[in-house]
């Protein structure tokens, strides 16, 4: 039967390094992005007007200077939509522009259509806005005092934790603080409205959710959401912060569209870009454990409150997340994970690759670390000694990990290739000689669940053709952001059909053309759309199987498409050939494809169930070295060894653990936003927020995958990558920890995140450089 | 004479624009009026480098290929040069072998820098594939290379990767430094015509000698000077400027001009920081270091060491070590050319002593002598491309174990650059290798400074840190090896990755 798994042997197409789709026109300018698309004639550009103040009501929205200016056709405010003035998908909580309350500094309060982008932003300012100024809470800190939510308190209580912390041996407790993180997408957000005929917009828009920004700029409108059409077909970049966040500058957009009648572009400058938009939540992590002489934990009490900005956006699943991986790979016999979801007056926070697992893995090894310098004892031996197990195997959410034994085979295997032992000793022997300059050592390891933890939304459609030329058009709802999903699909398309990569036509996602579809996010891009369209491709060949057999009279396994051909009985034809005569058989060569992921179901009410289909598991170990005296900092060496299953396509696998890997060491090292009192955003550009460039990449950064099948089956036993390796940053952060307390013990347990130069002197306190350099003096000079 | 249109080669043509705003820049013209949108705006401040395209000039008998940010580049300052973007580097369907390396070694993700990335790469390859220069395709300095160039997605391995094996074995590619037709084709542009667009009340202007420059700025004193651009960039990306009047000196002969004897170091005000990079770091491994860190080889490429000068900031790189070396500085008004010492130069908060209508000419840098040290740190979040929270420079002449005297000046620790005079005096007859001493002169660094707190640290960070530099710097002089006080160890002298590429940078 040809509908089997083909052995690995006869793979074509998946499993190969093949190149992103779009590399060769990326490499020359020539993959258009949608501010390179020819405008249609009498397009306007438009720009955002944001409050000037960060909580307050509005006085004075006087906009007259702004409808006099050169160029300007429209100006848009709240009283200009004509359907519902609201950005959030399922809350009442964030207006498309605000009307009368102000709630963050920036937040967007009218738009401005002209006929050039350089007049709408000179219109833009100026406006005359007076807002009736109330204090603003900027920080979780000031967001706890006032006791506002977004969502309500939330957790996962397992045994008596109390009693379990009281009663072990030895306790430790402390607060991390964990900043957010601005995406910094190099293609700023955009969308570009064309209006149509009866009320219909497309909508061009950058986005990870076309179906999301479909509903809303439909909402927004007034019309039904068949009026509303969005298509994508690439996003410089996405990582959470076009999933939500594309919804509102589609909305202005086509707002504007319908005001004018005429196509409409909107394009954040970057600093507004950096204003408006939400990012990575900041956390506050407060914990106490208790644990025995062996550092294995008897109970675990931690609270995780996450700075949500003013509205919950996506925050319910973040936080969510955070609980989810706040066990990383410790089995943890009694728990509190409780969380505060806090409103404050900062831009609301949104997905971020991981969506909360990294803040919750984060405080996680922060445990694991204080208890190691509590002992004594290497972080890493009391890593092994809570490590998931046989017996030991329940989260806290009451899913049982039946493949630990994945997981610490990987961090052993680690262990060795990264030569830890040798090599911890090795920086013992240097940083008792050194006076200002300590090195730290950290192997971390991971655990991260995979499906949206939302069990509806793990489902995704597909749109196949086949011409009679043997061609395929390729359509899914995933979206293209840069990490190869449009690739690995394809591959798919190809290896189904048994025909060259070349035949297979990538189109731009829509949805015209796969309705319902879920955001591109979760790393499930692969998962989901790989197997529906695996479904769609079989549905043509079954049909395409059953004409062959009964026009050539051979058995239907008697038919097999490969290198382009279709096998039939004793006779070999073009996949074309096949094609066109199954056409003429009047045979439909046109499918759709449909999946869900199974195994799933979560009971929030009670805390449990099955939320995750699999785990991917990975470790990395990382040498930093730092200068007490200034916090200047480097990183040496970063082993990475991680679980992709078997890889659709390992080159591109690679990329996303590199690429993922160093945004997650920008996030816990030189990534700072900075707020100031009044909840202006200081770091709103390059210039002052500062992400990885190459040198901040290790010289010695060895990267491999670890070699074993999905036990799931998953589209050819691969395994999701999107988010997971961003989480194996934290051993950057545990072995910049582990500096700090070389340098001053007791100090570890004092850095927060990012570990910035400022940070890390902050957590050493005083340090007599005096006295370290003079000692380092010799004595005859 | 005058000419009214500004000239450059695009695509092997002449192109000559007339019809512009002062305030254009490159990249606007190019993806708005040429609807040539392989090039990206990603920031919009000359730090991410999406919008990189190259200039070719003829400097010094060959064609140089330089990279610059197009977003915050007066669309008038390429006048003379060839310009070229992403779209013309591919050949007949041929990748260039950048393009080809970078696109087979999985160095594109969503593709968005990789115009840009493309672009500097390019230029780097030009710097280097003429002449064979192992250091110049080391990891390390393809990272220098890219450190305007921001890519989010790949965690820049691969790019690295890619750079490394595409100028391994560099092949002709149409584009190179002795190409007669190309040189010629520049030579032609250059007609020593002075260039004056617009009128009286709009223009964009760039004078071809001094004295028309000095009489230019004479009749409108309310121009805005422009040399590089990469700061007023910005008044007109991000502030919205409108900067009817420009007046670019970029062209004005002889105003990049180096005069290096043994006492000083004469540097032109309009001479790039890229040009000057070889000949400042000469004079030690420390400013060798500081210039390797100075914004971005495309920040360096247009960024002039007058307009670094000019334009006052508090945390500019080059003011704390020129201050140090006791540098002055020389203002032209029309005929009238006046000297004073830099720090001087610096008077409050974005206020210079810098009338209406006069110019920064050039600045006089005395060298060091046998018995001066110098030691440079710079504090940053992030080590490359990133703008100090606390720099420091230190002069320090010893005379047996004791110091004779120091001139110590500081960046980010006041409203200008700044002389730490009360550490100097505390310096003074000291003796050096005494930690009494390095305490003692770290303890004034709270008599000299009141440093603020912004988004690149707090006062009480910079406080601790410029003391910390300053005993750093005097136990280094004392002796204790530069690996085991920093991060990234001084080089010995001698050992000047920049210097050994001064053959090509400089011209």
């Amino acid at each position: 039967m040809s509908l089997r798994e083909k052995p690995e042997v006869m793979l074509r197409h998946v499993r190969k390094p093949l190149l992103h789709d779009s590399a060769v026109k990326q490499v020359q300018g020539a993959a258009p992005y949608i501010d390179d698309l020819p405008e249609p004639a009498g397009t306007l550009h438009v720009a955002v007007g944001g409050a000037p103040k960060a909580h307050g009501t509005i006085a004075t929205l006087d906009l007259d200077r702004v409808r006099q200016a050169p160029g300007v056709v429209a100006v848009i405010t709240a009283a200009d939509i004509p359907g519902k003035n609201c950005v959030s998908a399922h809350m009442e909580d964030e207006p498309i522009l605000a009307a009368d309350m102000v709630e963050f500094h920036g937040q967007p309060l009218f738009a401005v259509a002209a006929t050039s982008r350089d007049a709408a932003r000179r219109a833009v300012r100026l406006a005359r806005i007076e807002i009736a100024a109330a204090p603003p809470a900027v920080t979780v800190d000031d967001g706890l005092e006032t006791g506002a939510r977004v969502l309500p308190d939330y957790a996962f209580l397992g045994g008596d934790p109390n009693a379990a912390i009281a009663d072990a041996p030895l306790r430790a407790s402390g607060t991390l603080r964990m900043g957010g993180q601005e995406h910094f997408y190099l293609e700023g957000q955009i969308a570009l409205a064309i209006p149509g005929e009866d009320g219909a917009m497309l909508v061009h828009s950058s986005t990870q959710h076309p179906t999301e920004v479909q509903h809303i700029v439909a909402r927004a409108l007034g019309v039904p959401d068949a009026f509303v059409t969005c298509e994508i077909r690439r996003m410089g970049g996405g990582f959470g912060g076009k999933e939500t966040q594309a919804c509102q500058w589609a909305a202005i957009a086509a707002v504007a569209a319908r005001v004018t009648g005429r196509p409409c572009k909107l394009r954040l400058d970057r600093d507004d870009d950096f204003m408006m938009t939400g990012k990575r939540h900041d956390f506050r992590a407060d914990w106490s454990v208790g644990f025995d002489q062996e550092g294995v934990i008897a109970g675990l009490d931690v609270l995780l409150a996450a700075r949500c900005g003013m509205s919950a956006d996506c925050s319910a699943g973040v936080v969510d997340r955070a609980m989810f991986h706040a066990d990383n790979t410790y089995h943890l016999p009694a728990f509190r994970i409780d969380t505060r979801r806090v409103k404050t007056n900062t831009v609301s926070n949104t997905a971020f690759r991981g969506f909360g697992g990294p803040q919750g893995i984060l405080a996680a090894e922060r445990v694991i670390d204080a208890i190691a310098w509590r002992l004594g004892r290497d972080p890493l031996d009391i890593r092994k000694a809570n490590f998931y197990g046989p017996g030991r195997d329940r989260t806290p959410y009451g899913q049982v990990i039946e493949d630990h034994d994945v997981g610490r085979a990987l961090i052993e295997q680690l262990e060795r290739m990264s030569d830890y032992r040798a090599r911890r000793a090795e920086i013992a022997v240097f940083n008792a000689s050194s006076p200002i300059l300590k090195r730290g050592l950290a192997l971390t390891p991971l655990k991260f669940g995979i499906s949206f933890t939302l069990a509806s939304m793990n489902q995704a459609g597909a749109l196949v053709h086949v011409y009679q030329d043997g061609s395929v058009h390729l359509n899914h709802g995933g979206t293209e952001m840069g990490q190869g999903l449009f690739q690995k699909v394809a591959q798919v398309a190809a290896e189904e059909f048994g025909i060259g990569l070349d035949r297979v036509r990538i189109t731009p996602t829509s949805t015209e053309k796969v309705p319902n579809t879920s955001p591109t996010a979760a790393s499930s891009g692969s998962d989901l759309n790989g197997m529906a369209v695996q479904a769609a491709c079989r549905t043509i060949k079954t049909r395409m199987i059953a004409f062959a057999a009964e026009h050539w009279s051979v058995p239907e396994d008697q038919v097999v498409f490969e290198n382009d051909h279709v096998l039939i009985g004793n006779q070999r034809i073009g996949f074309g050939e096949l094609a066109r005569a199954a056409h003429c058989g009047r045979v439909s060569l046109s499918s759709t494809g449909f999946y869900s992921t199974p195994k799933l179901h979560w009971d929030r009410e009670r805390g449990t169930g099955h939320p995750f289909f699999y785990y991917a598991w990975g470790a990395a170990c990382s040498e930093v070295l730092i200068d007490a005296s200034t916090g200047e900092n480097k990183v040496l060496r970063v082993d990475i060894l991680h679980d992709v299953g078997r890889s659709l396509n390992p080159a591109i696998d690679i990329g996303q653990i590199e690429g993922g890997f160093v945004q997650g060491m920008g996030w816990l090292t030189t990534e700072e936003l900075v707020y100031d009192a009044e909840g202006r955003l200081l770091t709103h550009a390059p210039s002052t927020y500062k992400i990885p460039v190459a040198s901040d990449v290790p010289a010695d950064f060895r990267v491999a995958l670890y070699d074993g099948a999905n036990r799931e089956e998953t589209i050819y036993r691969s395994k999701a990558v999107g988010e997971p390796p961003f989480n194996l940053a934290v051993s950057v952060f545990c072995a910049l920890a582990d500096a700090v307390e070389a340098a001053c013990p007791g100090a570890g347990q004092k850095l927060d995140a990012p570990a910035t130069p400022e940070a890390i002197v902050t957590a050493i306190g005083d340090f007599d450089v005096v006295a370290a350099l003079a000692g380092a003096l010799a004595p005859n000079s | 004479m005058s000419r009214d249109s500004i000239q450059f080669i695009r695509q092997g043509r002449v192109r000559r624009v007339r019809d512009f705003a002062p305030r254009t820049t490159l990249l606007d013209w190019l993806r708005l009026e040429e609807r040539s949108t392989g090039t990206k705006e990603a920031c919009a401040e000359g730090d991410c480098g999406a919008c990189t395209v190259v200039l070719a000039r003829r400097r010094g008998g060959r064609v140089t290929y330089e990279p610059v940010n197009s977003c915050i580049a007066f669309l008038g300052q390429i006048d003379g040069a060839e310009l070229i973007t992403i779209e013309d580097l591919s050949r007949d369907g041929v990748l260039h072998p950048v393009q080809a390396a970078l696109a087979s070694g999985h160095g594109s993700q969503c593709g968005f820098c990789t115009p840009g990335i493309v672009m500097s790469l390019f230029a780097h390859y030009h710097r280097v594939s003429e002449v064979m220069n192992p250091v110049a395709v080391s990891r390390e300095k393809i990272a220098d290379v890219l450190a305007g160039n921001l890519c989010r997605c790949t965690g820049y391995r691969p790019i690295v990767d890619a750079a490394v094996a595409s100028l391994a074995a560099p092949v002709a590619d149409g584009f190179s430094q002795t190409d007669p037709e190309r040189l010629a084709r520049l030579r032609d542009l250059e007609d020593g015509e002075d260039v004056f667009v617009g009128d009286e009340t709009s223009f964009f202007a760039a004078p071809a000698d001094e004295e028309s420059l000095a009489a230019l700025l004479e009749k409108h004193p309310d121009a805005t000077i422009v040399a590089g651009a990469t700061d007023v960039g910005l008044w007109v990306t991000k502030k919205l400027a409108a900067l009817p009047k420009i007046v670019h000196v970029g062209r004005v002969a002889g105003l990049d001009a180096v005069a290096d004897t043994a006492e000083t170091l004469t540097l032109g005000a309009a001479l790039p920081l890229g040009r000057a990079t070889p000949l400042l770091g000469r004079l030690d491994p420390d400013v060798d270091e500081l210039m390797r860190r100075f914004g971005s080889t495309q920040v360096r490429t247009s960024g002039t060491v007058g307009g670094n000068i000019a334009n006052g900031s508090p945390i500019g790189d080059l003011a704390p070590v020129l201050i140090s070396l006791g540098a002055t500085v020389e203002l032209r008004k029309g005929d009238r050319v006046r000297t004073l010492p830099l720090e001087r130069f610096f008077l409050a908060y974005g206020k210079q002593d810098r009338e209406p209508g006069e110019f920064v000419r050039r600045l006089v840098v005395p060298k060091p002598s046998a018995e001066t040290r110098l030691r440079v740190f710079k504090i940053t979040k992030r080590m490359d491309e990133d703008i100090s929270a606390v720099m420091g420079a230190f002069a320090v002449t010893l005379r047996h174990d004791r110091i004779a005297s120091a001139r110590v000046a500081f960046g980010g620790m006041a409203g200008v650059p700044k002389r730490a005079v009360a550490v100097e005096a505390a310096l003074t007859g000291a003796r050096l290798a005494d930690p009494a001493t390095w305490r003692a002169a770290a303890q004034k660094i709270g008599e000299d400074f009141s440093p603020l707190t912004d988004q690149r640290g707090t006062a009480a960070y910079r406080l601790q840190v410029a003391k910390t530099i300053v005993v750093k710097a005097l136990a280094e002089l004392a002796g204790v090896p530069g690996t085991a006080t920093r991060v990234r160890p001084r080089a010995s002298a001698g050992e000047r990755p920049n210097d050994r590429e001064a053959a090509h940078v400089a011209s």
